[in-house]
């Protein structure tokens, strides 16, 4: 295709893209600068139902004026990002200074919002990933040998988790693992352990949430794996045969090799992903045990008053991650098209 | 307390109550409703409605989501919205941003039947409308506390030991239960046990937090106390999960809201056994305190400051003729209604008795939020026992001078 025709094929999408995609990041950078004015405050006398309390309250016409004077707020530069709710750096820098041993540095890194959710975060991103691209070919494999009539309903099956909407999902399945719900009865039984709670601790909070999410994503992998098997040329796979290659050992050195392309666009779409895990935490509440970093921005936009600063700082730190994790694998890929390409 | 004395007094004045709002008399104007979804609110909303006519409009949304919607709604010119229904705490931004409208004219032209502790004025002028009540208090089973042999309880101190009894006679495993989600409802739990204690969330004139100190200690004790007599999800239980709980007999004792009261009492959801013998109280006191540990609520309704004079007028008339004393009269048991008409039943019992025991509202003031906010997040590692009381109230502290220095509260 000419340069040119290929420009004017592209050109929608590129607008689309910088409509909706760029100039919100960029808005959002530049909120995350900015924290809200000072607040002009008196002390006034409410009366309500219950009697009558001094209480202070914001001047909104001083406050208002002040407000649309400069309507971002103040600039803060980078302070909102190394705040004690993000990278808190004056926190861990305290924390160095008076560790007495590396675990107690550690604990108290953890005791700090950002970081525990980063390391949730993290964990979800890197145990989830491989296990759905595991999990993905095996459906696959397993699918591609059953008879023609079975296929259609098995694949329909298997696609299901996926149908369901996240949330929807998680939700359900949160009531089923209830103690007296019929999983969590279930474990009860199996593992005789009358108090065992799946929602209670830490770790099987974490497990609940990495199996949920390997349930519910395993059927993209398997869609495109599946698709991917369909084109494994006949002619290498006989090949192999005769030279008595065993089914497994076929798998091996010749499917896998073939869709190992389509391995990386999974962990591509997965990376990104998984980095935003979100749905599950808010239906499993696991809000305790877990957190993500798309959960505080959550958290910052909902309650009485929504800060919007701070959501936008978090969601800066977001698009940095997502990028330093997706980094190895596009030069990974960059790699191979030049090769390709000489 | 005052209010339920002129509730009660009024209440008979209700049966010979006019008609005169039958049509409301509007000439013209806008009305568009938005509020928190539950009974009480849809009788309001749905007497509202009964001003319709050729020249008036009048529709509403009421969600669960509410408060995450009003501001952006009502910053628009004109005003998305011409009144939201609001409490204590989701009142505090509109008034931040002087999104609501001062009331007192509409009241002198059209508020007679609004009584006087129905008003809710900051600075001298009226901002909302309250109509109905809400707090925190026990129900408790009687059968249960008589089987362990202990009385109902009027402080935390004898909710623990009661607890402990029935636990301890192989009664029930878990008996206490309250809305301990983390988030929102944690944080409530904490301040409503925090101000029965009497000690004050801020120093005195400044955005500075002060609950690191011996009260908060206290409050977190009690809680841990409460935690270790509770189910172990206990972080995940919001009120349908609370009130499921109850309802299935699994509790003896549960620190719940009134509002949830209705439900529970009715023939859905549980049998007779259950129902008849749960007693609604006092919340208890806390730590030797005088008054029960628990914050007071009110509901109300708010008008728009960006819209027009006629369609604030119309909203008005509409609002008032929702909570006029035949509405209420008729849905008596969806809440404790401050409004005129309000016969108080037996679900109202632990409201009234929590108010009457001179608990405190929930504090209006424009950083608590941010408070409450810091208070979900961060108490969950110490009800978990992964540390200890005072670190868990100096990181509520940092979270929420963080927050609030982001914010422009603290500098």
């Amino acid at each position: 295709m000419p340069h040119r025709t290929f420009f004017w094929f592209i050109l929608p999408s590129l607008a689309a893209m910088f409509l909706f995609i760029a100039l919100p990041i960029v808005s959002v950078a530049f909120q995350s600068l900015y924290i809200e004015h000072e607040q002009v405050l008196i002390e006034v006398e409410n009366c309500g139902p219950f009697g009558c309390e001094n209480e202070t309250v914001v001047d909104a016409e001083a406050s208002a004026a002040i407000r649309d004077a400069e309507p971002l707020g103040r600039f803060n530069g980078l302070g909102t990002y190394f705040d004690r709710g993000h990278l808190a750096a004056a926190e861990i820098s305290e924390a160095w200074a008076s560790r007495d041993s590396f675990g107690g540095f550690m604990s108290e890194v953890m005791n700090l919002p950002f970081y525990r959710a980063l390391v949730f975060t993290l964990t979800y991103t890197f145990v989830c990933t491989p296990l759905i691209i595991l999990l993905g070919l095996a459906i696959a494999l397993g699918v591609n040998g059953l008879p023609k009539m079975l296929k259609g309903p098995t694949i329909f099956v298997s696609l299901l988790p996926m149908i369901i909407t996240p949330l929807i999902g998680s939700l359900i399945l949160f009531w089923m693992i209830d103690a007296e719900g019929v999983i969590g009865k279930t474990l009860q039984v199996l593992f005789d352990d009358p108090k065992l709670s799946l929602k209670a601790s830490s770790t099987l909070t974490w497990i609940t949430l990495i199996v949920y999410g390997v349930w519910s994503s395993a059927p993209f992998a398997f869609v495109v794996f599946y698709a991917g098997l369909q084109t494994v040329p006949e002619d290498t796979l006989e090949a192999a045969m005769v030279d008595g290659a065993s089914r497994w050992e076929r798998v091996r050195y010749v499917v896998v090799p073939h869709l190992m392309p389509l391995v990386v666009f999974i962990t591509l779409i997965q990376l990104m992903d998984n980095f935003r895990v979100f749905e599950p935490i808010v239906g499993f509440s696991a809000s305790a045990n877990a957190t993500s970093l798309s959960y505080i921005i959550f958290a910052d936009l909902r309650g009485d008053i929504a800060r919007f600063n701070s959501a936008a700082a978090t969601s800066m730190l977001t698009i940095i991650g997502v990028s330093i994790l997706l980094t190895p694998v596009l030069i990974r890929t960059w790699r191979d098209f030049n090769r390709k390409g000489a | 307390m005052n209010f339920f004395k002129t509730t009660a007094a009024s209440a008979a004045i209700v049966l010979i109550g006019s008609t005169a709002y039958a049509d409301c008399g509007l000439s013209g104007g806008n009305v568009n409703i938005l509020g928190n979804e539950f009974g009480a609110i849809q009788a309001l909303v749905a007497g509202a409605k009964e001003c319709a006519n050729g020249s008036v409009t009048v529709e509403s949304n009421l969600t669960t989501e509410h408060r995450d919607i009003q501001v952006a709604a009502m910053t628009a010119n004109p005003a998305q919205y011409t009144a939201a229904i609001v409490a204590n705490s989701s009142i505090v931004p509109l008034l931040n941003e002087g999104l609501v409208r001062p009331l007192d004219d509409l009241i002198a032209k059209h508020g007679a039947g609004i009584k006087k502790n129905q008003m809710i004025s900051i600075d001298g002028k009226v901002m909302a409308i309250a109509f109905m009540a809400n707090a925190q208090h026990l129900f408790v089973r009687q059968d249960i506390l008589d089987q362990a042999g202990v009385a109902v309880p009027t402080s935390y101190e004898e909710v623990v030991t009661a607890g402990q009894a029935i636990k301890d006679a192989g009664i029930m495993e878990h008996p206490f239960a309250m809305n301990s989600k983390t988030g929102w409802n944690l944080g409530e739990e904490f301040v409503n046990m925090y101000i029965g204690t009497g000690a004050d969330f801020f120093k005195p004139g400044t955005a500075e937090p002060a609950i690191n100190n011996e009260s908060g200690v206290l409050a977190l004790n009690t809680l841990k106390a409460l935690a270790d007599l509770s189910n172990p999800d206990f972080l995940t239980f919001d009120s349908n999960a609370t009130q499921a709980l109850w309802e299935a007999g699994d509790v003896a004792i549960g620190q719940l809201w009134g509002s949830r009261a209705t439900g529970m009492l009715d023939d859905e959801g549980s049998n007779e056994a259950i129902v008849s013998n749960t007693i609604l109280v006092s919340a208890p006191t806390v730590g030797g305190g005088e008054t029960p540990a628990s914050t007071l609520w009110w509901d109300g309704f708010t008008i728009a400051t960006n819209i027009s004079d006629e369609d604030a007028e119309a909203t008005f008339v509409a609002m008032v003729n929702g909570m006029r004393p035949e509405v209420v009269a008729a849905n008596n048991d969806e809440a404790v209604w401050l409004a005129d008409g309000f016969t108080p039943g037996p679900a109202a019992a632990g409201v009234f008795a929590t108010a009457s025991g001179g608990a405190r509202p929930y504090p209006m003031i424009p950083f608590m939020g941010l408070l409450h906010s810091a208070l979900g997040d961060e108490l969950s590692d110490f009800l978990q026992g992964n540390e200890s009381a005072e670190q868990a109230l100096s990181d509520v502290e940092a979270a929420y001078t963080a927050a609030a220095k982001e914010q422009g509260f603290l500098q």
